[in-house]
C-alpha cells in the first residue's frame, strides 16, 4: 500500500502552518521528514494518519493493505503512549482486543512481537519498571502486533538518550532487514534521517513547504555511525536547514 | 558562626552546609497512637483532678463504660446495622451516579455546559436543610435517608470525577484512536483507569460527607442508628453516651479511610 499527499495545507485559527505539500510514500520505503521546530512536521504526520483534518488537500491510500492487517496506519509516538496500568503484555493486547483477538491467538501474536523487539522476558513488567528504550520497544511491539501497512513515527527516538538512540536505531534497521516496512519518520535529528531514510523531505519554516527531497540509494543496513558519505549528506541537509532553523528560532510564538 | 568559620579555615576548607531534604512526609505509625493516648490521658487526668468539670467533658473511662454497656446489651449492633446499611446504600447510589455523571461531563461538551453550573448550584446547599423535602418525596422510612446520603455524596463525586477525567493524558486517548479502538473501549480501558486516582481521592471526601450526613438522616423517623443514638443522648445531655456514639462515627471514618487506602494500593499499584 502507498500513501499520496495532494496539496496538503493547514491553518490554526487563520494562522497558516503548512502549504501545498504534495508527496508520495512508496511501499517498502522509509520517508523521513525533517524541518525546523514549528514547521508542522508532527501536524503533517497526524494528518497522514487521520488524527487531524487538513484545511486543504487530501491524503490518499493507494492499493489495499496487506492480508491480516488490523490497522493500516499505525503510529509510534515520541512519548511512547503506553498505558501505565497495563503490563507490557497488556499494552500489546490492548490493540488486539478490539479486533476480537483473545486467548491463544493473542498469546501467539504477542509472543512473536515481543521476541522481535527482544522483550520476551518482560511481558509481565509494568511501564514504570522499564527504561525509556524498553518503553519505546514496547510501543514498537504494539505497532507490529497490528501488522501495519504504514508506520507513522513521530520523533520516536527524541525522548531517549543518545546511546539508547543508537541501539534502537540498530533495532529498527534489523526489523527492516527482516521484513521491509513502509514508514513516515518525522524527526529533527538529521543523523537519524540519514541513517534510516530512503528519502528525506526537508520542510521550510512556517508555513511548512517542501524545500527539497534528498534521496539516499545506499541500503539502510549498510549505513553506519560516522560513515563519511552520510556525514556529507547530513552536512548538506544542515546547510539547507540552517537558515530556516535560525529564522524559526527568532520568531515569536503566535506573533 | 565566625567561630565555626575560623575553625574550619584552619583545617583548609569548610564543609558545605546541608540545605536539602524535607518536604517529603513519610508515614510514622506510632505517632498517631501517641497523640491519641496523650489527649485521652490528659482528659482522664483533668476530669479526675477536677480542673475539667464533668459538664465540660465526660471522663474517658465513663465513655468506655457507656461503650461497654452498648456492646453488652447488644444495642451496639441494633444501632450499627441500620446505620451501616443506610451508609452503604445511600453512598453507593450517590457515588455510582456521581461517577457516571462526572464521566459524561468530562467527555461531552453539551453535558458539561449544561450540568457544571447545576452541580455548582447544588454543591453548597446544606443537604440537611432538604431533609423535610426528602421526607415528602421519599417517605419517612429508609427512602429519605438513602436520598439524603446519596445526594450528599453525589456532588463531590461529580466534581472529583470530571476533574479526574480532564486530567487523563490526551496522548493516551489519541493513541487509542490511532489504533482504531471503539469509543466504549477508549472510555473503559483508557479514560476510566486514567481517572481512577482522582476518583478515589474524591471518594475519601464523599464518604466522609456520607458519615456526617448519617446523623442528619437519622434526625427524623429513626428509632435505631448511630445518629439516632447520638441525638437521643444529646437531647438528654448524657455526655458519656454522646461521646460513645461520636467515637463510633470516628472509628467508622478511620475504617472507611483505611479501606479506600487498601483499594488504592491494589488499583493504583501502577503509579510511580
Amino acid at each position: 500500500m502507498e500513501i499520496r499527499l495532494e496539496g496538503i495545507g493547514h491553518s490554526y485559527d487563520g494562522f497558516e502552518v503548512m502549504r501545498d505539500i504534495t508527496l508520495e510514500i512508496p511501499a517498502g520505503r522509509i520517508v523521513c521528514i525533517v524541518g525546523p521546530s514549528g514547521c508542522g512536521k508532527s501536524t503533517l504526520l497526524r494528518i497522514i494518519g487521520g488524527l487531524e483534518q487538513p484545511a486543504r488537500g487530501r491524503v490518499l491510500q493507494i492499493g489495499e493493505p496487506p492480508e491480516g492487517c488490523l490497522n493500516p496506519l499505525t503510529y509510534i509516538f515520541q512519548d511512547f503512549a503506553l498505558l501505565p496500568w497495563r503490563s507490557v503484555y497488556g499494552n500489546v493486547s490492548l490493540v488486539l482486543e478490539d479486533h476480537g483477538i483473545r486467548g491463544n491467538e493473542a498469546d501467539e501474536i504477542i509472543a512473536d512481537v515481543l521476541a522481535r523487539t527482544k522483550l520476551s522476558d518482560f511481558a509481565k513488567a509494568l511501564p514504570k519498571q522499564l527504561s525509556g528504550g524498553m518503553k519505546q520497544r514496547v510501543a514498537i511491539a504494539r505497532a507490529l502486533a497490528v501488522n501495519p501497512a504504514v508506520l507513522l513515527m513521530d520523533e520516536p527516538l527524541s525522548a531517549l538518550d543518545s546511546q539508547t538512540r543508537e541501539l534502537l536505531m540498530d533495532d529498527l534497521v534489523s526489523l527492516y532487514e527482516r521484513q521491509p516496512f513502509t514508514a513516515v519518520y518525522v524527526t529533527h535529528n538529521l543523523g537519524e534521517a540519514v541513517r534510516l531514510g530512503h528519502s528525506i523531505v526537508v520542510l521550510s519554516r512556517r508555513p511548512g513547504q517542501i524545500r527539497e527531497v534528498v534521496h539516499l540509494d545506499r541500503p539502510i543496513q549498510e549505513r553506519t555511525l560516522g560513515d563519511p558519505d552520510l556525514e556529507i549528506r547530513q552536512k548538506h541537509l544542515w546547510e539547507l536547514m540552517r537558515a530556516e532553523a535560525q529564522a524559526a528560532d527568532a520568531e515569536l510564538m503566535n506573533a | 558562626m565566625p567561630d565555626a568559620t575560623m575553625n574550619a579555615d584552619a583545617a583548609g576548607g569548610r564543609a558545605v552546609t546541608f540545605r536539602g531534604g524535607g518536604f517529603a512526609p513519610r508515614p510514622q505509625r506510632w505517632v498517631a497512637f501517641v497523640v491519641f493516648t496523650v489527649l485521652i490521658a490528659l482528659a482522664e487526668w483533668g476530669t479526675r483532678e477536677g480542673w475539667i468539670s464533668a459538664l465540660t467533658l465526660p471522663r474517658p473511662s465513663d465513655v468506655l463504660t457507656a461503650f461497654r454497656d452498648l456492646i453488652q446489651t447488644g444495642l451496639l449492633f441494633d444501632h450499627l446495622g441500620p446505620s451501616l446499611s443506610r451508609l452503604a446504600v445511600g453512598s453507593a447510589i450517590g457515588v455510582v451516579a456521581g461517577i457516571m455523571v462526572g464521566i459524561l461531563i468530562g467527555l461531552f461538551s453539551l453535558v458539561r455546559s449544561g450540568l457544571v453550573p447545576l452541580v455548582a448550584a447544588l454543591f453548597p446547599i446544606p443537604k440537611i436543610a432538604l431533609l423535610p423535602l426528602f421526607v415528602i418525596w421519599f417517605g419517612i422510612g429508609e427512602g429519605s435517608k438513602y436520598a439524603l446520603i446519596a445526594f450528599g455524596t453525589f456532588t463531590p463525586t461529580v466534581v472529583a470525577t470530571y476533574g479526574a477525567v480532564d486530567n487523563v493524558d490526551r496522548t493516551l486517548i489519541r493513541m487509542g484512536q490511532s489504533f482504531g479502538l471503539s469509543w466504549l473501549s477508549i472510555v473503559r480501558k483508557i479514560v476510566l483507569p486514567g481517572a481512577m486516582p482522582g476518583i478515589l481521592s474524591g471518594l475519601r471526601i464523599s464518604l466522609a460527607i456520607a458519615i456526617i450526613l448519617l446523623v442528619a438522616a437519622e434526625m427524623l423517623g429513626a428509632e435505631y442508628g448511630i445518629g439516632a443514638y447520638i441525638l437521643e443522648a444529646g437531647s438528654l445531655y448524657d455526655l458519656e453516651r454522646l461521646f460513645a456514639g461520636v467515637v463510633i462515627l470516628s472509628l467508622l471514618g478511620v475504617f472507611v479511610s483505611a479501606a479506600i487506602g487498601m483499594v488504592e494500593r491494589k488499583l493504583l499499584a501502577w503509579r510511580t
